[in-house]
């Protein structure tokens, strides 16, 4: 990863100066900032909960599940990365319980996909990959689906190969959110559910899209990559995300007009394969 | 089946439908194959001059997706004779590579494409002594039933050893191998290489 400036922390969201709200984090009584999220405070106070599709500096999606947590008196599992402390919350962050939702989840987006590590780009550099090594899944205990998807490498610099990608929606969020181009999204529902580019188009058909290549800096597996990446040579970038939010003081939605209609994308130098 | 302690625990290597890397990685295992020279005696296996599966062994480490039926009859007799099978890198316990034709469908139409329709070979699908493709290339546990997994394109040679000589210190123990397989480090697994 290039040397940059590392974000503030916490990072910058609706909250006071000060953490003022009680909560119980796995035994012991902590203090939250109020309107932080479950997953905020354990990574500030370095508990960890594994992630899939959540990334900074971009919106909250909540579609993974693999950070759900066991909130006293709560029936169900909230999600972390969408949960907002309150005042007196009792939250677990781990329980055999848990592990084992984890580990469910981890082994299920290897059997609807086709995930050959061995012979992936990102073998080495991959979120699912570490995922299954920290959860534990050694093996899938569920009939492997074997999906057959479209690879599309219409795009003269990138290429998008639908076998790798979790439906996370990083790159959906990205496109939309920080470059502003809204080039992806999920088209389908459920065993069919795909990421299309543009009207569903070839990639490298779609008008909108700049090239930037955040979506590919934002990629957790080996679904985006750079034409030319042999095996085990994809090294993503998502920290790139929350860098260039933070640089431009918000995602697009909350910047005035003014901000919104300066020279776009002065930051697009820190991305490999960026177009002038 | 139990192991009876009057005798060397007996051991088997087994390459299914693979590349023959995780016994290539096994190799690896260096001076620490002296070590199990010393405790075990290896029965079959690429590395063993023994032409059917033996009876009464302790621990088999197999290799490869099942893919074809002498697969499918070889992972049935591992299983009938044995008493802890291993689930031996990546082809073994997903499919891996081997698997990546299951998604291109009917394997009659992929010998017809690669034995036929090519232009430098003979024309006609091998029927003779080469076995039959099963319909889908299936990791092991969808076959036979499996003890303890192994991930890795291939496994390191590390994490051979450290599970070769954890499991036959469980058997000659006579520990109960599923608890033996849980408390290992999660670090130590990882699918690819």
């Amino acid at each position: 990863m290039s040397a940059r400036p590392v974000p503030p922390t916490p990072p910058a969201g609706p909250r006071s100066a000060r953490p003022t709200v009680s909560v119980t984090l796995d035994g012991e009584e902590v203090l939250a900032f109020p309107g932080e999220t479950v997953l905020a405070l354990a990574r500030r106070l370095g508990v960890p909960i594994p992630t899939l599709c959540q990334l900074d500096g971009v919106s909250v999606y909540g579609g993974c599940r693999l950070c759900v947590v066991e909130v006293e008196g709560e029936h169900r599992l909230p999600l972390a990365c969408a949960t907002e402390v309150s005042a007196d919350m009792d939250v677990r962050s781990t329980s055999s319980q848990l592990r084992d939702h984890r580990r469910r989840i981890v082994a299920l987006l290897f059997a609807e996909g086709s995930h050959v590590c061995a012979a992936c780009v990102a073998s080495g550099a991959c979120e699912l990959q570490d995922l299954a090594t920290e959860t534990g899944v050694d093996h899938v205990p569920y009939e492997l689906a074997f999906p057959s998807h479209e690879v599309d490498a219409s795009h003269p610099l990138f290429v998008l190969d639908r076998d790798r990608c979790v439906l996370c929606t990083r790159c959906v969020r990205v496109c939309d959110e920080i470059e502003g181009a809204h080039v992806w999204d999920i088209a389908q529902r459920g065993n069919d559910a795909r990421l299309v580019a543009g009207m569903d188009q070839p990639w490298g058909e779609v008008a909108s899209c700049t090239s930037c290549g955040k979506c590919v800096a934002a990629c957790p597996t080996g679904a985006l990559y750079h034409q030319g990446t042999a095996s085990g040579e994809r090294r993503p970038d998502p920290e790139l995300i929350a860098f260039l939010a933070d640089a431009r003081g918000g995602v697009w939605e909350q910047r005035d007009n003014g901000a919104a209609s300066q020279p776009r994308d002065a930051a697009g130098s820190h991305e490999q394969g960026t177009t002038p | 089946m139990t192991t009876s302690s009057s005798r060397r625990p007996r051991v088997a290597t087994a390459w299914l439908a693979g590349c023959s890397g995780c016994h290539m990685s096994f190799l690896d295992l260096d001076e620490a194959l002296f070590d199990l020279a010393e405790r075990a005696d290896v029965v079959f296996g690429p590395l063993a001059d023994a032409k059917v599966f033996p009876t009464d062994v302790d621990l088999t480490l197999v290799e490869g997706a099942v893919t074809n039926t002498d697969n499918l009859e070889l992972a049935q007799a591992i299983r009938a004779n044995t008493q802890v099978v291993v689930s031996f890198g990546d082809c073994a316990v997903t499919g891996n590579i081997t698997a990546l034709r299951n998604a291109l469908g009917d394997p009659s139409e992929l010998l017809q494409r690669v034995y036929v329709e090519h232009p430098d070979l003979a024309g006609v699908v091998p029927t003779e002594v080469v076995p039959d493709l099963l319909p889908k290339a299936l990791p092991l546990h969808e076959v036979i039933g499996v003890d303890v997994y192994l991930p890795g394109c291939p496994p390191s040679a590390a994490r051979i050893k450290t599970a070769l000589f954890a499991l036959l210190d469980a058997i000659e123990a006579g520990e109960d191998i599923a608890t033996v397989a849980a408390a290992r480090e999660p670090g130590d697994l990882r699918f690819g290489n």
